[in-house]
């Protein structure tokens, strides 16, 4: 994978809006990309999982990105979104940490590999009610399409398509009340 | 979970963005304005005199300062709602308070000073504290709830936005049923009522805006 500049990621955003499932993949790989880099410089000092900030962010970037004005920047707006998370995850781990307003610049790091592999998502996923686990966990971790979850669950694809974005967000909401 | 199933996950849930967060704070505006007017009419009405009084420049500053105040505060909402972005329209909310500081200043050449204490009083300052807080409840829980669509950085600030606005929309509707007119009364004790809906917005906005 390659890494976007601004605009190119402004374009995959927008095509993303409009219901383009490959640039939207396209997309979070690359955005998933410099928020690992801007999480583990700021991790450096211990605290919160780096991979845990990258997903975190992932999911809000997703569950908000009706928030992202198609005329704006796009980094700044996904800055935002990681800063707000990694200090989120801080207090929730008891710790008081100033988060630099410099890591917004740090926008051009490389992207790093991601290492660890039990996430708080997944964790998240086991407090979702049955049927939203049962569809989040065939599309996330098996990687099944919605028309294979719908049909192995015998669901129509709409009520697979709503059971999994509510499921993301109940699985969003739990991180906010930890 | 791995992050790439994550990102391959929520890329099939690319098609459920739903409306714009412009659409959704527009959306909320003539509820809101209804809710309002709902209580109003159902609680106080206008004053008997109204279109008397409608011609009278203290009256008609009262609609022009709460107007003012919640149409800054309405267009100061969206970019609290959206991470990074810069709020060019912040500094216009200081537009209502200076309005209503020359207001208060042309009233202390205008009234000769025997009188500034019986206007600055008024007749029903206990209805104002009571009825501009009534009428700006339900704005108040319709914006927040517009607002959860958002992402706000600083959800406490977000929150008191939205009470400034529901406090201006409540102050716009009981200024039609109050009788005191002087911008001494106007400064002080609509100035206190908004303020209190603005205070209760950011106590609410820090638990209900969070994301």
């Amino acid at each position: 994978m390659r890494s976007a500049g601004e605009e190119e990621l402004a374009d995959l955003l927008r095509a993303s809006i409009a219901g383009d499932e490959r640039a939207y993949a396209a997309f979070l790989e690359n955005v998933a990309a410099r928020v690992r880099a801007f999480a583990r410089r700021r991790m450096a000092l211990g605290g919160a999982d780096a991979e845990d900030i990258v997903q975190e962010t992932l999911l809000a970037i997703h569950l908000k990105r009706h928030t992202w004005r198609q005329d704006a920047p796009v980094l700044p707006w996904v800055f935002a979104i990681a800063r707000f998370k990694m200090i989120d995850a801080f207090r929730r781990s008891g710790r008081v940490k100033e988060v630099d307003i410099e890591a917004f610049s740090e926008t051009l790091a490389e992207p790093e590999t991601e290492s660890a592999s039990s996430r708080d998502i997944g964790r998240a996923i086991e407090a979702l009610t049955p049927a939203q686990k049962a569809v989040v966990s065939s599309i996330s971790v098996e990687g099944c399409s919605i028309a294979d979850t719908a049909r192995a669950l015998d669901m129509s694809e709409g009520a697979v398509r709503v059971a999994f974005h509510r499921g993301l967000a109940a699985i969003a909401a739990r991180f906010g009340k930890s | 979970m791995e992050t790439d199933d994550l990102i391959k996950a929520l890329a099939r849930d690319a098609r459920a963005a739903g409306p714009s967060l412009a659409a959704t704070l527009a959306g909320a505006l003539l509820p809101a304005l209804l809710a309002a007017a709902v209580v109003f009419f159902a609680v106080l009405g206008p004053r008997p005199d109204f279109m008397a009084a409608a011609a009278t420049p203290r009256f008609l500053l009262k609609f022009v300062v709460t107007g003012v105040l919640a149409a800054t505060a309405f267009a100061c909402l969206p970019a609290l709602l959206r991470p990074g972005a810069r709020n060019r329209a912040m500094p216009l909310l200081l537009l209502a308070p200076a309005i209503i500081a020359v207001a208060v200043l042309g009233e202390f050449a205008a009234i000769p000073r025997a009188y500034w204490a019986a206007r600055w009083i008024g007749t029903n300052n206990l209805v104002c504290l009571a009825s501009i807080p009534l009428i700006g409840a339900g704005p108040l829980a319709l914006f927040l709830a517009a607002a959860r669509r958002g992402a706000p950085t600083s959800p406490a600030l977000a929150g008191a936005v939205a009470g400034l606005l529901a406090g201006g929309i409540g102050a716009l509707f009981y200024a039609a049923h109050c009788t005191d007119d002087s911008p001494f009364f106007v400064a002080t004790w609509y100035g206190i009522a908004i303020a209190a809906l603005a205070l209760l917005g950011a106590a609410l906005g820090r638990r209900l805006l969070r994301w």
